[in-house]
């Protein structure tokens, strides 16, 4: 942290002038009360307090990380053991992820239903995010109520209606891989729609009128200026809906029938015998995600440099 | 930002089209059959169907047979939420004026943890609170836990796990309040002699109040339906509503009563969500 080496403890606001990129450069005439340096201890404390918090709070969210990333080099449980504890290191577990086939079976559907409902989803809700910004059209309140009442509503509502709905027409039979994933487009659509509407409310037309006063088609404009503009927050929002449906569990289990997705494999194993690679996919899950968002952001920095 | 015009004719409907029927037909409408399935008749069965008899009696039913869970789901939740507006009070407020240049990178560690599964964390903090566990053999240690006292299946492991795994919901809006608050304001009441105490609670509070309302509602409305953590981390006496639900619908088969506790459920967040949004007035969030 910068804020270790910094000489002035008076000057505490200065690291925030430095790192808040979209402030306007403060004028620093100093009349900020002039605190008596204090090179002790409880001095540096006192001004560092909030930031020392903040990092303990910080490192609290990731003790359990901190087990998922150990507990995958543990060794297996016996099949009494009812007990979930470290008992030597192994790395067995990420040579043999597959060892329970099952559970490379329902994270293969997992990700499969999560790549269909993001496909999906993303579509559907970039074109609504594109009628609810950009057109007017009869229905909009009631559409915006349509799309906000479904991010408020909790998962086991959103479960049971939907579970209601499949029994009350006939189709309690049939409940697993298509049923799971109708439910899983339902609930990310609200959620692609909002992340793509905040992208283009911020955007202004100026660029795409351009484009037609230098005669560019429709469609050359919407292709060439209006689609690489929103593109971040179709992104953003497929990543989005990624992540929600490959972790959802309430949702899902409430309208799968027989059919078992990674969560659900994992809420079983959770009563019996917990095999440890699943926290072997939970480290990869967690890694490759962090991959994603660095990725992003180194990219968005080259960007800005080379505009 | 040039006000964009918004175009009239066919194309908007039919953007919304595909979208607004994919809600109509698998959120509206099933929450409409959520609300009959809750009033048919409670002698029926999967076997032997159902029948409609508005039987508004399921409820007066459901209320006298589960108020319990029902009224433990809402202090779970509302403690739950607490903590989470304390702990991600001070994060978001950390990361927005103390963080200097590495404010990004502490975005990006806040959500970190939460990219693994819901469900292999909650089993991560089973070990951790386990009897043996590390956490409970010092709290014994330092007398805070007597050597029979537990902390996994208490209503405390419960509202943990609740308070951890719903905090970055509650982090992300309160950090997107405070960073935009003009740091030159906190400083200013400094200058006219207020204490930091008296800053904090004149100008930082109010001005992040929109972040706290929308934190707040992000946190408790999924807390209170949730059930995995009352499920792994809980006893049979720390069931909230999203458990009686789930079992009534899974186990017992008992669709009349899991759909009238739905209903409530459903009811009850929203008659909150409305009240609390009045009263605070951030209506423009809706």
């Amino acid at each position: 942290m910068t804020d270790l080496q910094d000489p002035q403890p008076g000057a505490r606001a200065r690291p925030v002038a430095q790192g808040g990129a979209p402030r306007p450069p403060r004028p620093t005439p100093t009349p900020t009360p002039a605190r008596a340096p204090r090179g002790d201890l409880v001095g540096w404390l006192k001004d560092h307090l909030v930031l020392i918090l903040g990092l303990l709070v910080l490192a609290y969210t990731f003790v359990p990380i901190a087990v998922v990333v150990l507990m995958s080099f543990n060794q297996p449980l016996s099949e009494q053991s009812k007990i979930y504890q470290f008992q030597g290191f192994t790395l067995d577990n990420w040579l043999n992820p597959c060892e329970d086939p099952s559970m490379c079976e329902a994270l293969g559907r997992s990700i499969e239903i999560g790549l269909l409902a993001t496909l999906v989803a993303t579509v559907l809700g970039t074109l609504a995010a594109f009628a609810m910004v950009r057109h007017e059209f009869v229905g909009r309140s009631t559409s915006n109520l349509l799309i906000f009442l479904p991010m408020a509503a909790p998962e086991i509502v959103l479960g049971s209606s939907l579970l209601a709905m499949f029994v009350a027409s006939g189709l309690a039979g049939q409940l697993g891989f298509w049923t799971i994933l109708v439910a899983h487009i339902m609930f990310c659509l609200s959620f692609v729609v909002v992340t793509v509407r905040a992208r283009l409310a911020g955007m202004d037309d100026n660029l795409e009128q351009a484009a037609m006063d230098l005669y560019a088609t429709p469609a050359q404009t919407f292709w060439r200026i209006t689609f690489p503009l929103v593109f971040p927050g179709i992104l953003g929002a497929a990543l989005l809906s990624f992540s929600l449906s490959f972790d959802d569990f309430i949702i899902t289990n409430l309208n799968s029938g027989n059919t078992t997705t990674f969560p659900m494999y994992v809420y079983g194993v959770s009563r019996r015998t917990v095999p440890m690679q699943i926290n072997v996919i939970g480290t990869v899950m967690i890694v490759v995600s962090i991959a994603i968002v660095v990725a992003g952001e180194l990219n968005n920095r080259r960007r800005r440099v080379s505009l | 930002m040039a006000e964009t015009t918004r175009r009239k004719g066919r194309v908007g409907y039919l953007l919304i089209l595909p979208g607004g029927l994919w809600l109509l037909l698998f959120f509206a409408f099933p929450f409409y059959s959520l609300v009959a399935t809750s009033l048919y008749d409670p002698s029926g069965s999967d076997f032997r169907g159902y029948e409609m008899s508005y039987a508004f009696g399921n409820y007066v039913d459901v209320i006298r047979d589960y108020w319990q869970p029902m009224l433990r789901s809402l202090l779970y939740g509302a403690t739950a939420t607490f903590f989470c507006l304390v702990l991600g009070y001070v994060l978001a407020y950390a990361i927005a004026f103390k963080s200097g240049r590495w404010k990004v990178l502490l975005l990006v560690l806040v959500i970190a943890p939460f990219f693994t599964s819901f469900l292999i964390r909650t089993l991560s903090w089973k070990l951790l609170l386990a009897d043996d566990g590390f956490v409970v053999d010092t709290l014994q240690f330092v007398h805070i836990l007597g050597a029979d006292d537990r902390l996994l299946a208490t209503p405390f492991a419960v509202v943990a796990g609740l308070t951890y795994n719903f905090l970055p919901f509650m982090v992300l809006p309160l950090f997107a309040s405070l960073d935009k608050i003009d740091y030159r304001l906190i400083e200013a009441s400094g200058d006219l002699y207020a204490n930091p105490v008296r800053a904090f609670f004149k100008v930082t509070w109010p001005l992040s109040l929109p972040g706290v309302v929308s934190g707040t509602l992000l946190t408790f409305i999924p807390a209170v339906g949730d059930f995995i953590n009352a499920e792994i981390l809980g006893n049979t006496n720390t069931r909230m509503i999203g458990n009686v639900i789930q079992s009534l619908f899974t186990d017992a088969n008992d669709y009349p009563a899991a759909g009238a506790l739905s209903v409530i459920l459903m009811l009850m967040i929203l008659a909150m969500v409305i009240v609390y949004v009045r009263r605070a007035g951030t209506e423009e969030l809706l």
